[in-house]
């Protein structure tokens, strides 16, 4: 395939060769190149469909100024229009100031960086003034609790945990913790689980139920396919969790899933993960992630972070 | 009424009313394979060989059109297959045989570690353990409680420690010990940080200080749920160790893995195991003909709309 879409437009364009104006023949052109670019970064088809569909209507409408190529012109309109969907603002985290001790829970499938999340988010909440507890409510991967604890000693964040093999008590015990501790946030670390799997989707829910987090976070690895839609859409449907958090950025996806994922539940991405260390969390900046997907780069913000 | 959940059902489904293959059904077509993460080259692939074979062709019937697109479905993903799936129980070439375990940050690779000592052990074969992810929060303490559960012993050297010499380590005491199998733990690493990359060959060449031919294999973990990217994970591993096979991961959730089907056809990498679950006996045998036909008959999401 090919690296950058502005490239692979100029291509188009110059075969197309005396054509300076987007018109209804080298737009279909075009919108193949474009298609073809989001679904080989993981736009999920149908949302790729929809995108291509109103990028195309855009395109026409617009009038091409003299001094840019009609390459460069749909390059800004699906720029512009990916990062729009993506958000436009970064959107914070919302914890309640007023109320203590306010709850984090986070979830998602197994391996996607949940409990390093975790870690990172406490850390981050102390830098910031915040007194926070970690809770290992991931009661059955072999050491999950000793992982969490050991995050927590490297931040000196205190890690609450149980020993019986139940989520609840871990949660409800971490809570109370909290309360006599005198601890501000609680950030409950969670099994990874399947959309599919009914009786760990039922203890989430449960846990939600129970807790009534302020921020329920769903964490996704930046590295998934086609089917991150529906893994996003069935956790939204059971959980209907506050925000998103894209994991492994520190990698070479494009992280087309943070696309689709956006447009079809409809939560703010709210943080991105770029490395195993404690510090590499980053919030989200939506245009960076259009310039991403499109394989424009997203130097700046690990340019930033260094 | 029963909705088109399947990709073959998906299939029948764009051949419905149609003897022709036209923009509208090569359009479908390619949805629905990218869809399944089949990868978008591998998907014009299949794109490309039906349109040329159908070319200024009329079918007798939908039935005879659909029939048509899956024979060339299954003869580019069934057909270039270079897998030879060896049971466990099979005589291994070298003792002890040393198998090394790579991939990306959480892509299964302790649990999968776990699953094969499991099933060597099962075999009869002598295992042993290599705990070279000496990085990872609580990574030893997770594949010690592993290595309990299947019954085999562990070596390692704690949080911190050089992970080429937990290997030396371990193939020395193999061989001192006679044991069969030696399964290496790695850490997680992104095959974009070539300090991580290097590691890894740097860890190969310590084995081999003590046994030349070792190891003998060099499995590469890939997360069924991986979409494009899994391709360039494949590139890049292979260029820095002698990746002999994949361990496809999580395909007992509603992912498809078809990206593994790209990465064999355009690295010629065969896929050895497939992970369908958090157990220890979660661990099955690649057999590509049935891995095609799941391919086929998995259901999607509900959720897609
Ligand atoms: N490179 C990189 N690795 C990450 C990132 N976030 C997490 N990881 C690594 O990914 C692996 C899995 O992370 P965990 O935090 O254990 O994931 P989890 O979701 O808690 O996993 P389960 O509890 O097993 O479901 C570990 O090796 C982490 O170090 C990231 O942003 N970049
Ligand atoms: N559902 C399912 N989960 C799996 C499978 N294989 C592994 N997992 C889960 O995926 C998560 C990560 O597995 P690990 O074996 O720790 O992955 P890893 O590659 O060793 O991770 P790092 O060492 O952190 O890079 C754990 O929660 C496992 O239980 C599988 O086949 N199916
Ligand atoms: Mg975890
Ligand atoms: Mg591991």
């Amino acid at each position: 395939m090919f690296d950058n879409l502005s490239d692979k437009l100029e291509l188009t364009f110059r075969k197309l060769a005396g054509q300076a104006t987007i018109n209804e023949v080298n737009i279909g052109i075009a919108m193949r190149d474009i298609k073809r670019a989001l679904l080989s970064a993981d736009v999920n088809y149908k949302v790729a469909k929809k995108l291509v569909e109103d990028i195309r209507e855009k395109s026409l409408g617009e009038s091409v100024i003299k001094s840019v190529s009609p390459a460069q012109m749909i390059v800004k309109i699906v720029n512009d229009e990916l990062t729009e969907i993506m958000g436009g603002e970064n959107q914070p985290l919302n914890l309640p100031p007023k109320k203590i001790p306010a709850i984090v829970m986070v979830a998602g499938l197994q391996g996607s960086g949940k409990t390093t999340f975790c870690a990172k988010l406490a850390k981050r909440l102390k830098k910031n003034g915040k007194n926070p507890i970690l809770v290992a409510a991931d009661v059955y991967r072999p050491a999950a609790v000793e992982q969490l604890k050991t995050l927590g000693q490297q931040i000196d964040v205190p890690v609450f945990s149980v020993e019986e093999q139940d989520a609840m008590k871990a949660a409800l015990g971490g809570l109370e913790a909290a309360r006599s501790g005198a601890k501000d946030v609680v950030i409950v670390d969670t099994a990874g689980r399947l959309q599919i799997d009914e009786a760990m989707m039922a203890e989430a829910a449960a846990l939600k139920n129970r807790l009534s987090p302020d921020e329920l976070l769903f964490v996704v690895d930046s590295m998934m396919g086609q089917e991150a839609v529906n893994t996003a859409k069935a956790f939204n449907d059971r959980l209907d969790f506050d925000g998103v958090v894209l994991t492994k950025l520190d990698g070479d996806a494009r992280g087309g899933a943070a696309l689709s994922i956006r447009q079809v539940v409809e939560k703010p991405i709210k943080f991105m993960s770029v490395g195993e260390k404690v510090d590499d969390l980053d919030v989200f900046y939506p245009d960076r992630m259009a310039q991403r997907i499109l394989g424009m780069g997203d130097i700046v913000s690990f340019v930033e972070k260094a | 009424t029963k909705t088109r959940d399947t990709l073959k059902e998906k299939l029948a489904f764009v051949s419905k009313g149609k003897t022709e293959v036209d923009d509208e059904f090569l359009e479908e077509l390619e949805n629905i394979l990218v869809a399944a993460d089949v990868g978008v080259e591998t998907t014009l692939d299949i794109v490309d060989a039906i349109t040329e074979r159908s070319k200024g062709k009329t079918y007798r019937s939908e039935e005879e059109l659909n029939a048509m697109v899956m024979e060339e479905i299954r003869k580019l993903l069934v057909e270039s297959s270079h897998d030879h799936p060896v049971d466990f129980d099979a005589p291994l070439s070298a003792k002890p045989y040393v198998i090394m375990i790579v991939g990306v940050n959480g892509a299964g690779k302790t649990t999968s570690v776990a699953k094969l000592a499991h099933n060597y052990d099962k075999a009869g074969k002598k295992v042993v353990i290599a705990a070279a992810d000496t990085f990872r929060a609580a990574a030893y303490e997770q594949l010690k409680i592993w290595a309990d559960r299947a019954g085999v012993p562990i070596i390692g050297q704690g949080q911190g420690a050089d992970p080429a010499s937990v290997v030396f380590d371990s193939v020395s005491s193999a061989v001192s010990k006679g044991t069969d199998v030696v399964l290496v733990d790695t850490a997680g690493r992104l095959h974009n940080k070539s300090h991580l990359m290097e590691e890894l060959a740097k860890i190969m060449r310590v084995a081999k200080k003590k046994i030349p031919e070792a190891p003998h294999e060099v499995l590469l973990v890939l997360d069924g749920t991986t979409g494009q990217n899994a391709v360039q994970q494949a590139r890049e591993f292979t260029k820095f160790v002698n990746v002999t096979g994949l361990v496809v991961t999580k395909l007992d959730g509603t992912s498809k893995g078809g990206i593994v089907l790209s990465i064999s056809r355009e690295l010629n990498l065969p896929v050895k195991y497939i992970g369908v679950g958090e157990k220890i006996d979660d661990l099955q045998l690649f057999d590509r003909g049935s891995f095609v036909e799941a391919l086929l008959e998995k259901e999607n999401g509900k959720a897609e709309g």
